[in-house]
């Protein structure tokens, strides 16, 4: 095989994604423009394929109501979502996300929120038994699944915004400098190996855990059919779903800490397993082999929050880059140390965490 | 000549340091800078940069020659493929600095990240050196051909960390790498021989040393008060046999 004519001309894309996170221990608000600006300096980690930024504390005034944040490409399908809300929920208040035109952004889709409040019951005996946010979790799947639309952010008092586009671009068109949170994650994409389209950008959501991620999640396939014996549906095309998924699950439903979460992802290596102390050891074998199907394989550094804590984790060979830094009440985390120092010029620390081990900064309160 | 970084965008900050070079120019200050990627870039010849704030990816790649200190501290891949040159940083270095370095010397006050130093290489006159104040993530000189490396792991945000990360040296089949103190066996990679220096090695330890100390004002005595341990593959060729059947 011969390599092409003057093939060291070619202009070629070099990157990987880039993500960003900052927390106010103190629930002192963060404007939008800080994380915009930080998703900015690592412009050239995407490629336009793919930004979006969650936020938490965004929605004070509807702070106990499920937000659902939907996109459809027509009208048709966004209607038979809401008939299912509508079935399910008590809907306060149905708005268009408010968005204005972006050049950059082609072709958007039609984003829409609800407030809602669970209408518990239904008309399936499951869905009666469960607790609520099992019955919350159930309805969007069904709708994800059973709809052209779907649902890409259902917390309280936080919010999703995604889609095709620089993060710049993105946070142009859903007016996140209007915005103030007390977490914000954003994410620029370099799609690989998955479509670059609106519900495969991140973060990618569920109830109110976000997560944003640079990387490549290889075991995908026995997560999600992992997930699927668990009633998740993945259903969005992107590898990182069964990450906000396996979080809700190992959390949420089976009382896991987000320390041991992190251990079910990035595992210690046997031959360091074998070198602990017998309790510990038999401890780390039974989480490997019962979660063995929900290990993380493939590089990943990735940001989760559920609105009380922001999380930093890398894979456990630390395949893709990962800074924190503190400054007073602020913390970050981010693809690269320039976006923090373009948000906040003195920092206290700076430290790049150890492969495998999270970096787990609460509230205060 | 003083460059302002501030929000200036990577192609035309490199774009108008080539400017410059080729006009004659071979003294830079540039301040306030935050990402920008790619710089001194494939620069030959005997240039001085004084950079201020956080340089992006890739910094110093293809080098030839050019003499960079970094006030502050640097992102992934600096000196990826380095010829010649030196590269003082004044504080911390992400992931693989040096990957593929085949000649000139990299000094760094404090921790570096993970992959660091991986497939350097040596030949003729060329001889990379690397010398890390810190500590070092894992697989620290993986597959390394040729150089040296030298780790002290004294200026450090990490005290109660390791000196190295795991699988030090896997696949390393030349060059040397040096550690101030004792290694934890684990975290060696496999076919490796440690062993305590002798006067050669402690003629290049000091040199680099003295020179290392020199720039960021460190007592070269303290530095020399724990012994150092040599670690080289166990064999000229270890990896000889990989796939010859047998």
């Amino acid at each position: 095989m011969k390599a092409p004519e003057r093939y060291y001309d070619f202009q070629k894309d070099i990157s990987g994604c880039g993500v960003f996170g900052v927390i106010n221990t103190k629930r002192e608000l963060i404007p939008g423009s800080m994380p915009i600006q930080a998703m900015c300096t690592m412009h050239d980690r995407g490629n336009g394929l793919g930004g979006g930024f969650a936020a938490y504390g965004i929605y004070p005034d509807h702070a106990d109501k499920y937000a659902f944040h939907i996109m459809c490409e027509t009208q048709e399908g966004l209607d038979s979502a809401e008939e299912l809300i509508k079935k399910f929920f008590v809907i306060h208040e149905s708005q268009p996300i408010p968005t204005k035109p972006t050049l950059a952004i082609k072709n958007p889709p039609i984003v829409w929120r609800f407030f809602l409040s669970a209408k518990q019951g239904g008309d399936r005996p499951k869905w009666r038994t469960n607790d609520e946010k099992d019955y919350v979790v159930n309805v969007i799947m069904h709708i994800n699944k059973k709809t052209p639309a779907f649902v890409f952010s259902s917390g309280k008092n936080m919010g999703a915004f995604k889609g095709v586009g620089f993060p710049e671009d993105i946070a142009e068109f859903f007016r996140l400098d209007e915005y103030q949170g007390y977490i914000w994650t954003g994410h620029n994409r370099f799609p690989t190996n998955t479509p670059g389209w609106w519900g495969g950008a991140h973060p990618f959501t569920l109830l109110d855990w976000s997560i944003v991620h640079n990387g490549e999640i290889s075991s995908y396939g026995i997560n999600r059919r992992y997930l699927c014996e668990h009633d998740y549906e993945c259903t969005l095309m992107t590898d990182t779903e069964v990450v906000a998924y396996e979080i809700d699950m190992l959390i949420r439903k089976h009382g896991l800490s987000l320390r041991m979460a992190s251990w079910v992802f990035a595992p210690p290596f046997w031959d360091e397993i074998d070198r602990m102390p017998e309790e510990q050891r038999k401890a780390f074998e039974a989480l490997r082999m019962v979660y063995g199907p929900a290990l993380l394989n493939g590089p990943f550094a990735i940001l989760v929050s559920d609105g009380t804590c922001l999380m930093g984790l890398n894979d456990r060979i630390k395949l893709r880059p990962l800074i924190v830094a503190e400054s007073g009440s602020n913390v970050f985390m981010s693809s690269e140390e320039s976006s923090i120092r373009d948000v906040c010029r003195e920092l206290d620390t700076v430290w790049a965490p150890k492969a495998g081990e999270p970096v787990i900064v609460k509230l205060e309160d | 000549m003083l460059l302002d970084a501030d929000n200036v965008y990577y192609r035309e900050l490199n774009q108008q340091i080539r400017e410059l070079v080729a006009k004659g120019e071979t003294e830079f200050e540039i301040v306030n800078v935050r990402g920008q990627r790619y710089i001194a870039d494939g620069l030959d010849g005997d240039l001085k940069f004084l950079i201020h704030g956080v340089p992006g990816q890739d910094m110093a790649a293809f080098m030839r020659g050019p003499t960079i200190r970094v006030e502050g501290n640097v992102q992934d891949g600096v000196a990826n493929t380095m010829d010649e040159g030196l590269i003082i940083i004044n504080g911390m270095a992400g992931d693989v600095v040096g990957y593929a370095m085949r000649g000139g010397k990299v000094l760094i006050k404090g921790d570096v990240g993970y992959r660091v130093g991986i497939h350097m290489k040596a030949y003729k006159e060329k001889f990379p050196v690397l010398v890390i104040g810190g500590k070092a993530g894992d697989f620290l000189g993986e597959y390394m051909a040729g150089g040296a490396i030298i780790l002290l792991g004294m200026i450090t945000g990490k005290p109660d960390a390791p000196i190295c990360g795991r699988s030090m040296g896997t696949g390393m089949h030349g060059g040397v790498i040096y550690v101030r103190g004792e290694i934890p066996a684990e975290q060696l990679g496999p076919n490796l021989k440690v062993e305590p220096v002798d006067a050669e090695d402690m003629k290049l330890i000091t040199e680099n040393l003295e020179q290392f100390c020199r720039e960021f004002g460190v007592d070269l005595k303290a530095v020399l008060t724990e012994p150092f341990q040599r670690v080289k593959p166990f064999s000229h060729r270890p990896y000889g046999n990989l796939y010859v059947a047998c």
